[in-house]
């Protein structure tokens, strides 16, 4: 009895924190809700726009800032560490990631220490080090602290190809109250649907948010391969057996001596 | 084993760009050509190993391996899959592809054998049924190990000790061809009766156009061997099944290569459609590419190994397999220069 009752008062403490914040609104536009992917792309960027409209309540010259989320396709995921065993290096311990972003984007105006307090950092996933990467552990789910070695393991193999990234100052404000930001996307982009959340802050606090979304999609030759081999492994296998006896009949009557 | 270009600003595997200048190098000796093309990239996308290659390169290195494969009358999947991991393809990948290239190069083969007559067909179906099995066990075994982690280190290992142990012997025995050619004494043949427990096992068989009289059970067992090997470590398994069946079933030359090339096929035609449905991890473009790449290469490989003595070949086979072995054996003594992996299990929404 205590856990909802707990939560109806953090409900009820955060409408009231929120309610002098229907100040703000926020109302932002991404350049392009559905990027194609062709078997040549090489990576390209995506723009959000967006501004912070303001009425009758907000007082006057209020200095924001903003803290855009990206979120990909999440995805289980296993990361393996590798140890000398018998003078040979082995994968021994592993460790499962359930239900992880596949893309994490963290773009803000400025360093998101100075945006928001560790607690409201914490509160609001601010950053890569405190958006919750779900862990099993033993028969536990959590996440852990941000310096473990599988988790900071797993956070740089995915930046070094341009899936896990954190920018403090992508985010330009072209006005006080305009901003954009570019959202680049790698060539080994995962294809699904992309959450955005756009977080506006002021004085340290939450002010207003919204979310957004776009979609990846593969087209091509290429696609509907991995596609083809995915969801009918049996023609596909046949096709590939068939495209192998070809070959090599061709083969032996192009080359033939006699 | 990684160096740092100077003014390219980045650090590369060494044992990759030797292995691509290697390659370019064959093609453009091939074709007297500079071979400038061919490391200027043309870049095509490979849908299941995920990551963009230089189609030239691979061709090459296709040709390449069908080259060799060609000259010593063997499959070449030892040397193509491990080519194909140095240059970043996934182990599992490339062992499920190179199924299908060498399928299509014995395919070729198998035909003109066939055409020379030089194919016992009894032989190779009681080869096949124990083929057939050890392929499916062991693409089970390569999903269980998959599903542990430990493929990649199943895939190396499997090549360090059974490339260095093929290689070490094939060269020595050459070596000693070769020593006692030169005194001038003539090479004996290798046909002592010492495996007369084999020629004791029941269930005899007559295979006729080898013209021997044989138990079927040893005959099923390499077949097991060689399908189970096959599957694992995406190789035809010829450059053991030919010594096995000349030295153990005394099989006689004249139809030993074209009855292991019938083996050969169907085991890796097998293992193509079990990796396909189960691991999906056959690459269709990549197999593609190879294929083409390899049976053109081989023709060349087979008249030039017509021009070398017998011993020599045995010699510089022995020395290339070793040296993959040899290869693999320091890939995993050394520390690996990034110790975490990461890969999806899927549940993507």
């Amino acid at each position: 009895m205590r856990r909802p009752l707990a939560i109806s008062a953090l409900a009820l403490a955060a409408m009231l924190t929120a309610l002098p914040a229907r100040a703000e609104r926020l109302i932002v536009s991404v350049s392009n809700h559905r990027v194609t992917v062709t078997p040549n792309y090489s990576g390209e960027e995506l723009v959000l726009f967006g501004s912070v409209e303001k009425d009758a309540n907000t007082p006057p010259n209020r200095a924001y800032d903003l803290v855009i989320t990206v979120f990909g396709p999440r995805a289980d995921m296993v990361t393996r560490r590798k140890e000398r065993k018998f003078g040979i290096w082995v994968n021994t311990d592993s460790r499962q990631f359930l239900q992880v972003p596949s893309y994490l984007a963290i773009f803000s105006n400025r360093p998101i220490d100075a945006i928001a307090s560790p607690e409201v950092q914490r509160r609001q996933q601010l950053g890569i080090n405190n958006v919750v990467l779900t862990q099993r552990v033993g028969t536990d789910y959590a996440d852990v602290v941000p310096n473990d070695p599988f988790r900071s393991a797993f956070v740089r193999l995915r930046a070094q190809h341009g899936l896990y990234r954190e920018s403090s100052s992508a985010v330009t404000f072209l006005t006080p109250t305009l901003f954009r930001t570019g959202i680049p996307l790698p060539a080994e982009v995962p294809i699904g649907t992309y959450t955005v959340e756009i977080k506006l802050f002021a004085d340290g606090q939450l002010v207003t948010r919204t979310d957004t979304a776009f979609e990846i999609v593969k087209v091509g030759f290429e696609q509907f391969v991995a596609t083809t081999s995915r969801q009918n492994g049996f023609a596909y296998g046949l096709a590939t057996v068939a495209m192998a006896l070809m070959t090599g009949w061709m083969a032996s009557i192009v080359f033939r001596k006699d | 084993m990684q160096l740092f270009l100077p003014i390219a600003d980045i650090p590369v595997n060494v044992f990759l760009i030797l292995a691509m200048g290697a390659a370019v190098g064959f093609v453009s000796g091939m074709f007297g050509i500079g071979g400038g093309f061919l490391m200027t990239p043309l870049l095509i996308f490979l849908p299941i190993a995920d990551i963009p290659v230089n189609v030239f390169l691979i061709l090459a290195m296709g040709a390449a391996v069908g080259f060799v494969s060609g000259m010593f009358g063997i499959g070449g999947g030892f040397l193509m899959t491990p080519l194909l991991i140095f240059v970043g393809i996934s182990p599992a990948v490339a062992v499920a592809s190179v199924s299908s290239h060498i399928a299509a190069s014995s395919m070729s083969g198998a035909i003109s054998y066939w055409r020379r007559r030089s194919i016992d067909p009894a032989l190779a179906i009681v080869l096949l049924t124990g083929g057939s099995i050890g392929t499916a066990l062991g693409v089970f075994t390569f999903t269980w190990l998959r599903s542990l982690g430990q493929l990649d280190l199943l895939i190396a290992l499997s090549y360090v000790i059974l490339l260095t142990t093929v290689g070490g012997l094939m060269f020595w025995e050459g070596l000693r061809a070769m020593l006692r050619a030169r005194g001038g004494k003539p090479v004996p043949m290798r046909r002592s009766g010492s495996h007369g427990w084999i020629h004791g096992l029941p269930m005899k068989m007559r295979f006729k156009r080898s013209k021997i009289y044989l138990s079927v059970i040893p005959v099923v067992v390499i077949g097991l061997f060689i399908g189970f090997l096959g599957a694992i470590m995406g190789i035809g398994g010829g450059f053991i099944l030919v010594p096995l069946m000349i030295y153990l079933l005394r099989v006689p030359t004249s139809t030993v290569i074209g009855t292991s090339m019938v083996l050969t096929l169907v085991t890796m035609l097998f293992a193509t459609m079990l990796h396909a449905m189960t691991n999906h991890l056959v690459d269709a473009v990549l197999a593609l590419i190879l294929m083409v790449g390899g049976v053109t290469g081989a023709q060349f490989g087979a008249r030039a190994g017509q021009k070398i003595r017998g011993e020599h070949l045995r010699v510089l086979l022995g020395l290339l397999v070793l040296a993959v072995g040899i290869r693999f054996a320091f890939e995993l003594g050394i520390r690996p220069a990034e110790l975490f992996t990461i890969r999806e299990t899927g549940g993507a929404t």
